[in-house]
């Protein structure tokens, strides 16, 4: 479970994120949304320790993370994956070698084992046979399945994404999504996904928190989103056209 | 205040570069790699402008030798002196620098604004000391083999030169080579290579690493790296040689 209370972080001077609290739970898909500049990407690095707060906390498992150990730090970043926006996989090295990274740099596993480990992830993301391939050659779907295949290859406690749809037809993101959620259930993975896609709302969304100007401004359900009167939430959620037509809809049909 | 930051930056970034690799067995796959990257792909343009410049050398000397009283032997003497002092370690250095400057940031700058250091980071990695360290140690470990070889062909540029031109006899420049044989000047050079490479390594991974923004961001720092480095490698001669030759 991870624990956040109170989070504060700003740049420059400038505050980006005003006291953030909540909670994620494990084997639960758990959705940031916001506009863009309302502060889910800083939360999000947050998270991972690629900023550190200026005030508040956040707790893995009961632990705070500033109070780890070096020995318990590590470990924290071994039990943590992380699929970046745009894939971050390494562009000089192909597939199987991507993947195998983390393997390689953390365990004392021979080459054989760390294939066998990397062909099992790389089929449990319906990615076979692409091992030779670089990440140049596969498409955006692809590249987000390697990297997922990445971030779940050394069984992590947290997986985190960042976008995860982004740049991906409709059905491709729901394949994608649909991937993270099962993922997340088969190993009780405590999984939390930043996005500003609806559709990944209405897929995946077990938990939902929603971000404005750097303030939680809503929590809730992918049941309680379209029942909330939530001002911000009500604007950002029918900000799309679709939405504000199944909302005319609804409404005609319930008077 | 700005330099005086960037100063501070550069030398906390050698702090996490020289660290213990987390890794030996990676870190020396990385090491070959980058010797065969910044080294051995470096040789073909080093080879051609270093014969080159030497047969320059003693074209140029030769022709400005107006006094009778000047044997022809001070034309090997002064290619020897200018490429073993000056052309082989500083000029191929600012070649490389231009070479090998713009790959180590455009390479590090990339990674960093399609987040690959971020995600090096989030597996608990040390990037800098991953990606630094063994280019710094490739630099330092290949340059000198790299500066012998164009000392040797800068030599052998100006006896080249010599004998297609007919303005010198080979035995007089073989002799001029052979005069005043100093080895500290080599280790002068040598000296002088090793701080080069580390400028060469360093300067632009700082940049690289610390860029912000997209492809243009990553473009402009290049640039800069390579200004920079080079900036850095005259001045830095001119104190290295008031310092070892004075």
């Amino acid at each position: 479970m991870i624990e956040v209370k109170g989070l504060h972080k700003g740049f420059n001077g400038v505050p980006v994120l005003k006291g953030i609290s909540t909670t994620f739970h494990p084997g639960k898909t758990s959705l940031i949304i916001g506009q863009s500049g309302s502060g889910k990407t800083v939360f999000l690095k947050s998270l991972i320790g690629l900023h550190t707060p200026e005030s508040g906390t956040i707790s893995f498992a009961g632990k705070v993370s500033t109070d780890f150990t070096e020995e318990e730090r590590r470990q924290w970043r071994r039990d943590i994956g992380m699929v970046f926006q745009g894939s971050a996989l390494f562009d000089s090295q192909t597939v199987e070698e991507n993947v195998m990274f983390p393997l390689k740099m953390f365990t004392t596993q021979t080459y054989e084992e760390m294939l066998e480990r990397v062909n099992f992830v790389l089929n449990r993301v319906n990615l076979d046979n692409s091992n030779a391939k670089f990440p140049a050659e596969l498409s955006g779907g692809m590249q987000k399945r390697v990297a997922i295949a990445r971030a779940i290859v050394m069984n992590p406690k947290y997986l985190f994404c960042d976008e995860p749809n982004s740049g991906l037809d409709p059905k491709t993101a729901i394949v994608i999504d649909n991937l993270i959620k099962e993922i997340t259930e088969e190993y009780g993975i405590t999984t939390v996904i930043n996005t500003h896609d609806m559709n990944s709302v209405m897929e995946i969304g077990e938990k939902i928190v929603f971000l404005e100007h750097g303030k939680k401004a809503w929590e809730g359900t992918k049941n309680d989103i379209f029942k909330t009167d939530n001002e911000a939430v009500v604007n950002f959620v029918y900000s799309s056209n679709l939405f504000k037509k199944i909302r005319v809809a609804q409404n005609e049909k319930s008077n | 205040m700005v330099y005086l930051r960037h100063i501070g930056k550069y030398f906390l970034m050698l702090g996490q570069v020289f660290k213990r690799p987390q890794k030996g067995r990676f870190f020396y796959e990385s090491l070959i790699r980058e010797i065969d990257e910044l080294g051995i792909k470096s040789m073909g343009i080093i080879t051609f402008i270093s014969f080159f410049i030497g047969g320059v050398i003693s074209l140029q000397t030769a022709l400005n030798l107006e006094s009778p009283l000047l044997p022809d032997t001070l034309i090997g003497f002064a290619t020897k002196r200018s490429v073993i002092l000056e052309f082989a370690p500083t000029f191929c250095s600012i070649i490389l620098a231009g070479k090998v400057g713009s790959y180590i940031t455009s390479s590090i700058g990339t990674m960093r604004v399609t987040e690959q250091i971020d995600a090096l980071e989030v597996m608990g990695i040390n990037s800098l000391n991953h990606l630094v360290l063994p280019k710094v140690l490739a630099a330092l470990f290949f340059y000198p083999f790299l500066i012998a070889l164009a000392m040797f062909l800068g030599i052998l540029g100006g006896w080249t030169a010599g004998m297609l031109s007919g303005l010198f006899l080979g035995t007089d420049y073989i002799q001029g080579i052979q005069m005043d044989f100093k080895p500290f000047l080599l280790v002068y050079a040598i000296i002088k290579t090793l701080v080069f490479a580390f400028i060469i390594a360093t300067v632009p991974s700082y940049h690289g690493y610390y860029v912000k923004g997209g492809s243009i961001a990553v473009g402009k720092a290049s640039t800069s790296s390579v200004v920079w480095t080079i900036v850095l490698i005259v001045v830095t001669n001119y104190f290295l040689t008031q310092l070892l030759l004075t």
